[in-house]
């Protein structure tokens, strides 16, 4: 089961909680157990399971989540956080890696947490788990143009809300040239 | 020939390594020679190792692949049910 903890990581951001996630992971693997039978040699037993996952959330978890199935975003500008966290005081420049360190754990996964879910999970599945287009289009059953369009639309949105979390924190100033309007729901 | 608006355009497609070899070095060439588009290139891609390795790190709750595993076992006979 070595797949366990990246499934289970995927699993909460999906369901957005521990009890539920520990549920569809166990259902994942009784599944895959179940239908192994049908799983072909040679092919990606990872994509698989995500596949499994995926399916599963869908079918069984998805009716559960409380929060109202939102299916689209506000316009998101191209480069938000790009353009907001280079505005950031000059003086207390850091090396890249650092940059990123202004970012808690739970701030990014909030962050991704906030999407849709039919944004959700294309990115999660291209940045988190790093499929290929491809292999994203027949995990979620959907074609690759579809792929391409959400996850350039979520990847912004998300960006977005990693620049509102370091905004609000006075991280960086709040961009007087209005760059920020129309990005929030 | 590449420039800026085609190298940003294909920022994603990049470092997604869903471009061609021929276009990946057409883009390649742009930003060894353009400091602005290499440090927005760099950037997204430090953001990208930043999402992954964030929200990729939750500990398994203990107890839950033994769960799992005494499942498989109840399953002896493999018809897919429990017991």
């Amino acid at each position: 089961m070595e797949y366990a903890p990246q499934l289970y990581s995927a699993a909460l951001r999906m369901t957005r909680n521990a009890a539920d996630a520990e549920d569809l992971l166990q259902d994942t693997y009784l599944r895959g157990y179940r239908g192994f039978g049908g799983f072909e040699e040679g092919t990606n037993l990872r994509a698989w399971l995500f596949r499994i996952l995926t399916n599963t959330f869908i079918n069984t978890y998805r009716a559960k989540q409380r929060r109202p199935q939102e299916t689209d975003l506000g316009e998101v500008e191209e480069l938000t956080l790009y353009r907001g966290m280079r505005g950031r005081d000059r003086a207390a420049e850091s090396a890249e890696d650092e940059l990123f360190e202004l970012f808690t754990d739970d701030e990014v996964k909030a962050a991704l947490e906030s999407l849709p879910e039919n944004f959700r999970m294309p990115v999660l599945l291209a940045d988190v788990e790093e499929f290929s287009y491809k292999e994203i289009a027949d995990i979620l059953d959907i074609p690759l143009g579809t792929v391409m369009s959400r996850l350039h639309r979520g990847r912004k949105a998300m960006q977005r809300a990693l620049l509102d979390y370091v905004t609000e924190q006075g991280l960086i100033e709040r961009d007087p040239a209005g760059a920020h309007e129309g990005g929030r729901q | 020939m590449t420039d800026c608006n085609d190298a940003m355009h294909e920022l994603h497609t990049y470092l997604d390594h869903e471009m061609s070899d021929t276009d990946s070095e057409l883009v390649r060439t742009h930003l060894a020679g353009c400091k602005d588009c290499a440090e927005a290139f760099e950037f997204h891609s430090q953001l990208r190792v930043t999402i992954r390795r964030k929200c990729r790190n939750d500990e398994l709750p203990p107890g839950l692949i033994a769960r799992i595993e005494r499942c498989f076992n109840e399953d002896f006979d493999g018809d897919g049910r429990i017991g």
